[in-house]
């Protein structure tokens, strides 16, 4: 089951917790795998720990053209694409009333515009294949709210509709379009959570712990795999039934 | 016909699944050959491929008919 042998996929955001991780379950799989992200040591460093058939392409996701280039490096790099995984994300909270159009535009950019880039690159090559997995990495806050991430919550919501869309359009190819909507995961990023909010956040989790990025990741090959085929336009929720939606 | 028509009817052929006799001059891809919009999405890119040729969104758009693509290729390559 989940054999990725001979197939080559892209993760953004390979330099973070739980990007690192679904880059590593798909390599374990057998895919060849594409490394993005900014930082380049880390990145660097997954590649060695990874051996054979890892790439590593740095991005800035706010950089438009750095963004439009990436599928053709990805594609320069491995043959092809057939998995694509939307998983780079920043945030930059902020109280409603309190933020600013930059911190707003820069968490859109990063997160949907660059995610609906990344999509529209890699479709050529797998329409012609035939074949294609995209998973984007939504978020529990996409569905529920967060006060003080109105741009993350947004972005994220709205990665789920253009994920729905393109899902309707691909179909008939072969190509898959799904989400995944993690909870509270521990990684760099809920690392900046302050002990309060915390506390506060594992009492809404039923299974009273924050998730782990390999339970993302494991959600992440399923989605990327040949068995799920029959699955898509649809959003994985992963979240210790804090949310059950 | 020339040698462009062709080679486009070829592709058009192979790729919607229709009989050669009808792919004439005005026939339209969506309403007389079945194709639907992501069909003619594809058809684009594979004469993009086939012809060497870039063809942006708005030129694609106006590509309706067997006639027009021939045309557009022509005047492009």
């Amino acid at each position: 089951m989940f054999n990725l042998k001979g197939k080559s996929a892209l993760v953004t955001g390979a330099s973070g917790g739980i990007g690192g991780e679904i880059a590593k379950i798909l390599h374990a799989q057998g895919a060849t795998v594409a490394l993005s992200g900014t930082r380049v040591e880390p990145l660097e460093a997954l590649a060695s720990e990874l051996g054979e058939r890892a790439h590593v392409l740095p991005c800035n996701l706010s950089d438009f053209e750095a963004v439009d280039a990436l599928p053709k490096q990805a594609v320069e790099a491995m043959g092809a694409v057939d998995i694509l995984v939307n998983n780079a994300g920043i945030t930059r909270d902020n109280l409603f009333m309190r933020m600013s159009d930059d911190e707003w535009q820069s968490v859109i950019d990063v997160n949907l515009t660059s995610t609906f880039k990344l999509c529209k690159g890699v479709l050529r090559g797998m329409m012609k294949a035939r074949w294609g997995r995209i998973v984007n990495i939504s978020s529990v806050v996409g569905a529920t709210g967060n006060p003080g991430q109105g741009n993350y919550a947004a972005s994220k919501a709205g990665m789920v509709g253009m994920s729905k869309s393109l899902a309707y359009e691909v179909a008939s190819r072969g190509i898959t379009v799904n989400c995944i909507a993690p909870g509270f995961i521990t990684t760099p990023m809920t690392e900046k959570l302050t002990d309060d909010q915390k506390s506060g956040i594992l009492g809404q989790i039923p299974a009273g712990r924050m998730g782990d990025a390999g339970e993302i990741a494991a959600a992440a090959l399923y989605l990327a795999s040949a068995e799920a085929g029959y699955t898509t336009g649809t959003t994985l929720h992963v979240n210790g039934g804090m949310a059950m939606i | 016909m020339s040698d462009i028509a062709d080679r486009v009817k070829k592709i058009v052929v192979e790729h919607l699944g229709v009989e050669e006799d009808k792919v004439v001059e005005n026939a339209s891809f969506i309403d007389d050959l079945g194709a639907d919009s992501l069909d003619t999405v594809e058809l684009v890119m594979a004469f993009e491929e086939e012809f060497g040729i870039e063809i942006p969104d708005d030129a694609a758009e106006t590509i309706q008919t067997f006639g027009d693509a021939t045309k557009f290729i022509k005047e492009a390559s």
